[in-house]
């Protein structure tokens, strides 16, 4: 760190050709990541506009109204907690024990984690069928069973990068030294350190649920999703609202949670949420 | 610190409310399992249940009724399947309404056993046999089973014809100003970009049928359904045909102003959206297909599974299905013997012939199995 | 004996990963076994059969992976550039500010959103008559009269990059967050410019990262169904839509396992590009030496 000062010293000391090249490194891209960020708002915004201008406003209240509205999109958000209950639970520990313990497994878990996002979720289906007990099957929420190895990969990127961003050995070794058995460990030591970490894998998970539909017709479930295309059959515009309102109250509600996250990490110094990581405040010290 | 011990706290709470939803609502209407419910499991007819009253009695005891894949515009299935409860008393539980055929076998075999199986079936016929063949339909004949045409059932009166129509083309009067009256019509350059069927002729039982109509229309025959598929593929490179699955909502947006689709199906879930909307079966091609009813074989619900049939059989139901502009199979009957409902027969495009005739099951196969090799390629 | 209880000892250290194991096993192992026992069994019987596999992998369906493998790769690499180049835009900005943070959780939300509600997006925007057709046809050029078409392979493709380039920012945003700023101001402080920076460190060590998101992305767009399905109804052989009309259709009865049969191709299809991936990872990490 002393290094880097020192060397950020000669250079101004140089006088302008490295600090104005420094200047222009940092801030050059600025016209040209202006350009970017706005074509990729003009095309993903676009239709969106165009899908609003069909609907209509009315339609955003007729379609609350709707039958079977209501009752699809609370399925859905009950799925969707459960999911991220059973996800966390499963792939917490995981990660830990993988990178305290196994560091040789993690090239594994990696192509693990990569299989839920390849494989056809038509295949994966009707694999699952096929093999499910009838108990099971009888309950929707098998279908939170199913997405939590769907949401198993992000989950466990989220915690591998919540984890890669402070030394957990260093933390658990001293831990341990002092007394602490592992429950007490794990609970004051680690988890306080990946709060970030599964704020970004809950908002992942709950992403994935509202929006997941392949798997829940094929299931023969009546999810959110799955609802907006049976009500597309019958009624245009108001389906397209509904579809619109998902994304829009998904978003909402994903920025209050990864904003609420920030602001709490912020404030114990941890840096802000990031999805898939942690970044520090402070660039220059290096974890 | 305390923070954490609330969140963990609510989530255990929570995992334990939900799982005890969970169990409470996965076993809910179990089939009684009385000597009166095994008699009529097996029963194949009314009279072999111990007669109507008894029919009516044992259904309304089992309380509930799985049907599958029935959206509740198709055919006015809504308003039956309110009518039937508020006859009876009995609930229905419609699973999977924007389902397919395949679906509902799939659901017969993978919920076997279950509560929530499904205990009646509308599906194609090919789906019908094939389900036949497995052995999951059970034999019943309705009352009314003489006015059922007799290539309109199974010999083991396994499954039976309902209701159908016509492949026919609806198109919104307010943007298409010169009607088109034949698939012949609808190759014309102002048709640029108008044209779309109903989905994939590979999935979608409409859109296969609208196929085979146009095979009819271009020399083709039930045998040969090769014709319809170059149909489509001239359409698509002259620029009319628009390959997007067809709905309300793709005609209301002015995608897709014209669509090939059965007509009950035009009137009933397109016709609310699009107020200038004009149906019309095409005079090149009278393409009609029916579909079947079955009751499975391991209906957690037997008794109220065969009153569902005595109802759909009954002049109540037929005319039921006429009003949602479907062409019920006992319709003849109906006519001949007054009690049809006029004013729903008028509403109907006037039917071209009064025989009706269907491609066989091989002819159905041969032909599925063409348009499946061929369809993909219709894009060129 | 003494290789028994060290073997045992050895199987310990493995406990904390078996809730996950099993897990993953039960879930995703089992049923793609199962799929793969169903491609070689006859309907209605149960007895061992090529045919299915054989069916699968003539004529239109060999097609069919033709074009599935080369939508794939173009909706792979496609949104992978342009999704890196998303990601730096949105990773040089200031931290913390509400700019990256509704890039973010716009892009987990639009990862997931795809099927028929997104085709009809298009549809009313790219669609012969669609808003921005129109207006493009009102300063002159009308796409549809010059060989565009929403429906065809070029139109699933833009599709397709509503929902990759999202899931491309996600997954190399971690990778791009790894490059301390303290390489890039040594490097300037070398008097390295902006390309030789890039060339020499930030390209080698984004450059795993950027094959495991381009591995991601191709079996993304590889197992997509309900989007194309949509749009095109079957007029294009693609390998997702026509398991679909196998496994799910109101058309084909009683063929399911030739569906099987084809799902098996898309994995083993999915298994050769993770194996070319491992292989490329070692070379790479060789040159990073």
């Amino acid at each position: 760190m002393a290094a880097v000062a020192q060397g950020t010293q000669v250079a101004t000391a140089a006088g302008d050709g490295p600090q104005r090249r420094r200047e222009r490194t940092r801030d050059g891209f600025t016209p040209w990541r202006w350009l970017i960020l706005i074509l990729a708002a003009i095309y993903f915004l676009l239709p969106l506009y165009a899908a609003l201008k069909f609907a209509g406003w009315g339609s955003f209240g007729s379609v609350v109204h709707q039958s079977g509205f209501g009752d699809s999109l609370w399925l859905s958000v009950r799925l969707a907690i459960i999911t991220t209950l059973i996800t966390l639970v499963l792939m917490l520990p995981t990660a830990v024990y993988v990178h305290l313990r196994l560091p040789r497994l993690r090239r594994l878990m990696e192509g693990i984690t990569i299989l839920p996002i390849v494989i056809p979720p038509v295949v994966l289906i009707v694999g699952l069928l096929q093999i499910m007990p009838g108990s099971l099957k009888g309950t929707p929420y098998t279908l939170g069973l199913i997405y939590v190895v769907l949401a198993m990969p992000f989950a466990y990127r989220s915690f591998d990068a919540g984890l890669r961003a402070f030394d957990l050995k260093t933390l658990t070794e001293a831990s341990n030294s002092l007394g602490a058995g592992w429950p007490a460990t794990l609970w004051r030591i680690v988890l306080p350190n990946l709060t970030t970490a599964m704020l970004s894998a809950t908002v992942l998970t709950v992403a994935l649920v509202l929006g997941e539909y392949t798997i829940a017709s094929l299931d023969l479930f009546q999810t959110f999703p799955v609802w907006i295309v049976v009500f597309d059959q019958t009624s245009g515009p108001e389906s397209v609202a509904a579809s619109l309102l998902a994304l829009f109250v998904t978003w909402i509600f994903l920025l209050a949670i990864t904003m609420a996250g920030s602001r709490q990490a912020r404030r114990s110094g941890r840096g802000e949420v990031n999805l898939f990581s942690v970044s520090r405040r402070d660039p220059g010290r290096s974890s | 610190m305390r923070g954490k011990y609330a969140v963990v706290a609510t989530a255990a709470v929570g995992t334990l409310v939900f799982a005890a939803g969970c169990s409470s609502g996965g076993s809910s209407g179990g089939s009684s399992s009385s000597t009166t419910s095994k008699n009529v499991s097996t029963a194949t007819s009314a009279s072999a249940a111990g007669g109507m009253s008894a029919l009516v009695a044992a259904a309304k005891k089992e309380g509930t009724l799985n049907v599958i894949t029935l959206p509740s515009d198709w055919a006015n299935y809504g308003t039956i399947m309110k009518d039937f409860t508020a006859k009876y008393g009995i609930k229905i539980n419609d699973a999977n309404p924007d389902g397919s055929s395949q679906d509902e076998i799939n659901a017969m075999t993978q919920l076997k056993g279950q509560s929530r199986a499904p205990d009646v079936l509308d599906m194609g016929t090919a789906f019908a046999v094939k389900a036949d063949q497995s052995g999951l339909l059970a034999p019943y004949k309705v009352a009314s089973w003489a006015n059922i045409p007799s290539n309109s059932k199974a010999t083991d009166a396994t499954y039976y014809a309902d209701y159908g129509g016509y492949v026919a083309i609806g198109y919104n009067s307010a943007k298409v100003t010169d009607p088109p009256t034949s698939l012949a019509d609808l190759e014309k350059p102002e048709y640029k970009n108008e044209v779309a069927i109903n989905g994939n002729p590979t999935q979608a039982g409409a859109a296969f049928a609208a196929v085979y109509a146009a095979a009819l229309a271009n020399g083709g025959s039930f045998s040969n359904i090769a014709p319809g598929v170059a149909y489509f593929k001239k359409l698509h490179s002259e620029g009319n045909f628009v390959p997007v699955t067809a709905s309300a909502a793709t005609m209301e947006s002015g995608q897709t102003p014209i669509i090939i689709w059965w007509d009950y199906l035009l009137a009933s879930e397109v016709g609310p959206g699009v107020k200038g909307l004009k149906i019309t079966i095409p005079t090149d091609s009278h393409y009609a297909a029916y579909y079947d009813q079955a009751i499975s074989k391991t209906a957690p619900d037997p008794a109220a599974a065969r009153l569902w049939e005595e109802y759909l059989y009954s002049t109540t139901g037929q005319n039921l299905w006429l009003e949602g502009k479907a062409r019920p199979i006992e319709l003849p009957t109906l006519v001949s013997s007054n009690t049809v409902n006029q004013a729903a027969l008028k509403a109907l495009p006037p039917a071209p012939s009064t025989t009706l005739t269907f491609p066989s099951i091989a002819q159905q196969n041969a032909a599925e199995t063409v348009v499946s090799q061929q369809w993909p390629s219709v894009s060129g | 004996m003494t290789w028994l209880v060290s073997a045992g000892r050895g199987l310990r250290r493995y406990a904390g990963v078996v809730p996950f194991g099993v897990y993953m096993v039960l879930g995703l192992l089992v049923p793609l076994i199962a799929v793969a026992i169903g491609a070689f069994q006859s309907p209605n019987g149960g007895g061992f059969t090529f045919a299915n596999v054989k069916y699968a992998t003539h004529g239109i369906y060999l097609h069919g992976f033709a074009q599935t493998i080369f939508l794939a790769v173009i909706s792979s690499i496609l949104p992978g550039i342009l999704g890196l180049l998303i990601a730096y835009a949105i990773w040089s900005a200031r931290r913390g500010s509400v700019l990256r943070q509704i890039a973010i959780t716009a892009s987990a939300v639009f990862a997931n959103f795809g099927g028929v509600p997104l085709a009809f997006l298009f549809i009313a925007t790219l669609g012969s008559s669609g808003l921005a057709s129109k207006w493009l046809t009102d300063l002159g050029f009308n796409p549809y009269q010059h060989g565009f078409s929403l429906y065809s392979l070029s139109g699933v493709i833009v599709v397709y990059l509503y929902f990759q380039i999202p899931l491309m920012v996600l997954v190399i945003l971690p990778a791009l967050e790894g490059l301390r700023p303290a390489w890039r101001e040594a490097a300037s402080n070398m008097g390295a410019r902006t390309w030789q920076y890039w060339r020499h460190v930030g390209g080698p060590v984004l450059f795993p990262s950027f094959l495991g998101c381009l591995l991601l992305l191709f079996g993304s767009a590889l197992s997509a169904y309900a989007t194309a399905e949509a749009m095109t109804s079957g007029t294009i052989p693609l390998t997702a839509i026509q398991i679909g009309s196998f496994l799910n259709g109101n058309v084909l009865a009683g063929q399911q396992n030739v569906g099987k049969a084809l799902g098996l191709g898309l994995v083993i299809i999915i298994a050769v590009a993770m194996t070319l991936y491992t292989l490329l990872q070692r070379r790479a990490a060789r040159w990073l030496q």
